[in-house]
């Protein structure tokens, strides 16, 4: 209560950026949810133990609001608590593309005038990975939610080899068709062996020289622009990428390149 | 009037009518191959198990042996029947000798065929007989056990350690799971071999191998007794191996399969000949002995859209029954597949879903639908994603669906945490448990979106499947129509295991599975 009342008169204006803290009803209360599961009985051990784990995570006044034994041995709970540190946002820099929104008719004018020939767009959902949500909204005719795939564009052939497509089939294809970009798309994945399956791509890619020549993309729900950097990509792009935000990336690159 | 959607019962029946005859056309090309998959299956029945000093599966072995010596288009039942006459060892021997290279079947003489189905008869009856009894105990079962009420409520368990998985499974089950799936390692459709042994290493899923089967099933019987409700174990009967993953299902008593070529071609693209022909023998053994087959249109509507292209899982699901028909499998074990995958941003979309979901439900009364969660727009946000899967429930309860796959709030972000599938099955019994009989209490306005939307999709449907009637199932999948994937005839994966019988050819499971089904 007594935090509350000494922050009630702040409002959003009087935001201090370089100390941000998490926002449930009122500013600066610090509040955060938490669900996870413990693997212990139920009872007010287990949820002692639960408050005791909040704490180490840097959270004040830990509250247990339901916890259920969700089958022998294992509790389940949802809680809250208060971050106590803070996070000065004014000092945050992340590598990010920055281009300028592009229609799919500015993407194929911008193909014509500039690179003045087709360009060879190959795509999959690579390594263990049997979801093929992301590289098809990405590729396919359709695309998603009113965005056209690559398969749209006039100016691009777009293949996309779909699911479970090991590295070595992927880079073959790629020379195949003498590729100018591959896309790599990983959705669910367990264990972090997406990490080590976009590794062993961009290696063997190195290894048949043609690494340089091909502008490489990562997409999906965990991967991030800088993650991609990191791992030897070209470019990286998370949840809530479309077709022509891709299509842009790479025909940016492909004019920088000729 | 015509259920509550007021369908054309003509167009059914005509559609139906088509789809009868393009199963017709695949079956006859069926009936004149056989594929390495089904011999190793034959193998299998005949107690041929184990693998060699490499880790080959014996079955593998002794059809390559048949297959290098060109005696496979034989058959396995009729060759290896003669080698048990002429050298008066069992199977399990003669595959031995086999692979330590010490028997070369190319060195025996032939006997007739009347001669040697004659004495691999009580062979053949020991094995059906088996899977017989199975079915009869899965019966008993749950006659002492009792079972979930229908929608069974269906999850997953995924770690990769057959062991880890028991320990998920049974958590399942005492929180209210009536069917445990066990998700193959990726990858595996792909082997032309079932791998052996109890395993603890796969991605994304565990390998389904006998063993497997065998740990996993006497859990959930443990589980099942404890709850008080028969459990189903379910695996996948798609792939590169379906009939010895049939076989070796039903020796193991599993209860539910997802079994589908069609799913298979598709998606994991599997040579259509080498499936279909595989997928035959497979359901044989499915229907004789029990099991609840899944098909796998829901797929279809993860890659093409769910509004645009409902007709095309109409059409898919009517050939597929008719396929089944074929086979064997009577409608109760007809696990058609279906999904809720409409944009949610669609004003009325739930309006389509439930006309969808009637209409699946009134062209095939007798079968225990299987109707799929949303994948396709789970977005990350689970708040919103638990609301997604809640009115996927409710249309479930409204049209009395067979099998609920249970939706996961945490879809497409990682394979389901122990806390995910409890909340996914507190969300299906509470909404099931609460609108238990409202299907029963309402009626459908006449001509309005409901009807409209579903006498729309099923004259699609015929067209569809007009259509395909014209120009045969395989010339459809080149054209790309199922799931906007096109597929060609002489392409994807396994077709070298393809074989066209020989004169003396008999596949004698498929002879008393089919006669032992009418006959009691």
């Amino acid at each position: 209560m007594d935090n509350c009342s000494e922050k009630k008169n702040q409002f959003p204006s009087e935001i201090d950026l370089t100390r941000v803290i998490p926002y449930g009803d009122t500013l600066n209360d610090g509040k955060v949810q938490l669900s996870f599961t413990l693997p212990v009985p139920g009872g007010p051990e287990a949820d002692e133990a639960a408050k005791q784990m909040i704490h180490k995570m840097g959270l004040k006044n830990p509250q247990i609001v339901f916890s259920k034994e969700i089958t022998i041995g294992f509790t389940f709970f949802v809680a809250y608590g208060e971050f106590s540190h803070a996070i000065d946002y004014t000092a945050i820099r992340v590598p990010k593309i920055t281009l300028e929104k592009m229609s799919m008719e500015e993407i194929d004018r911008f193909i014509e005038e500039r690179i003045k020939r087709r360009i060879v767009v190959v795509g999959a959902s690579t390594g263990t990975d049997a979801h093929t949500v992301g590289i098809d909204a990405i590729m396919n005719m359709k695309g998603f939610a009113g965005h056209y795939g690559l398969e749209r564009y006039r100016n691009i052939d777009a293949y996309n080899l779909g699911s479970q497509v090991q590295n070595e089939e992927l880079v073959s294809k790629a020379i195949e068709l003498d590729a100018d970009a591959i896309l790599v798309s990983q959705t669910v994945t367990a264990k972090n062996v997406h990490l080590r399956n976009m590794t062993s791509l961009v290696e063997l890619l190195e290894a048949e020289n043609i690494r340089k020549k091909i502008i490489l993309i990562a997409g999906g729900a965990r991967i991030t622009h800088e993650l991609a950097k990191e791992l030897g990509y070209d470019a990286g792009f998370g949840p809530g990428t479309f077709a022509e935000d891709v299509a842009a990336f790479i025909v940016h690159k492909l004019e920088s390149m000729i | 009037m015509n259920g509550k959607l007021n369908l054309n019962m003509n167009k059914v029946k005509e559609a139906r009518d088509y789809a009868q005859r393009i199963a017709s056309e695949v079956h006859d090309f069926v009936e004149e191959h056989t594929t390495v998959s089904i011999e190793r299956a034959i193998c299998r029945f005949f107690g041929i198990d184990g693998v060699d000093d490499y880790g080959i599966p014996i079955p593998n072995v002794v059809v390559d042996h048949l297959k290098s010596s060109n005696l496979i288009n034989d058959g396995a039942a009729y060759v290896i029947g003669n080698a048990i006459l002429e050298t008066g060892l069992s199977p399990q021997k003669i595959a031995e000798e086999i692979s330590f290279g010490r028997l070369d079947l190319r060195s025996l003489s032939y006997r007739s065929q009347d001669e040697v189905f004659d004495r691999i008869d009580r062979l053949v009856n020991d094995a059906v007989g088996k899977v017989k009894l199975n079915r009869e105990k899965r019966e008993s079962l749950i006659g002492e056990l009792g079972e979930g009420k229908k929608p069974y409520l269906y999850v997953i368990v995924a770690t990769g350690n057959i062991y880890e998985d028991v320990i998920q499974a049974r958590a399942a089950a005492r929180q209210g799971a009536d069917i445990v799936a066990v998700i193959r390692s990726t990858g595996q459709s792909l082997l032309d071999y079932v791998p052996y042994g109890p395993t603890t290493e796969g991605f994304g899923g565990t390998y389904a191998t006998q063993e497997n089967f065998r740990i996993m099933r006497s859990a959930l019987d443990d589980t099942g007794k404890e709850v008080g409700r028969y459990i189903r174990l379910c695996n996948y009967c798609s792939g590169l191996c379906m009939p010895e993953i049939a076989a070796m299902g039903a020796i193991e008593r599993l209860d539910v399969m997802l079994n589908d070529a069609l799913y298979g071609i598709l998606f994991r693209d599997i040579n259509m000949k080498r499936t279909l022909i595989d997928q035959y023998f497979s359901r044989v053994i499915n229907g004789f002995a029990g099991v609840i087959i899944n098909t796998g249109e829901d797929n279809y509507l993860t890659t093409a859209d769910a509004f645009e292209e409902a007709h095309t899982v109409l059409a898919s699901q009517l050939i597929n029954e008719s396929l089944a028909l074929m086979a064997g499998i009577p409608e109760e074990q007809m696990g058609l597949g279906h999904a809720f995958e409409m944009d949610p941003s669609i004003e009325n979309g739930f309006l389509y879903e439930l006309a969808q979901a009637q209409m699946s439900r009134e062209i095939f009364p007798k079968a225990p639908l299987k109707y799929m969660p949303p994948t396709k727009f789970m977005t990350g946000n689970i708040f919103m994603g638990y609301a997604q899967d809640t009115l996927f429930n409710v249309i479930s309860i409204m049209t009395n669906q067979g099998i609920q796959l249970l939706g996961m709030l945490t879809e497409a972000i990682h394979t389901p945490f122990m806390s995910d599938r409890y909340l996914a099955i507190e969300n299906a019994r509470y909404v099931f448990n609460n609108l238990r009989d409202l299907g029963d209490e309402i009626t459908f306005k006449d001509n309005g979106i409901i009807q409209t939307r579903a006498a729309t999709v099923l004259e699609e449907a015929l067209q569809l499947l007009r259509e395909i009637e014209s120009i045969g199932l395989f010339e459809t999948l080149e054209r790309g129509t199922f799931a906007n994937i096109k597929r060609s005839p002489h392409g994807g994966k396994g077709l070298d295991g393809v074989v066209r019988k020989g004169p003396k050819y008999r596949n004698p499971f498929i002879e008393k599975m089919l006669g032992g089904r009418n006959h009691g």
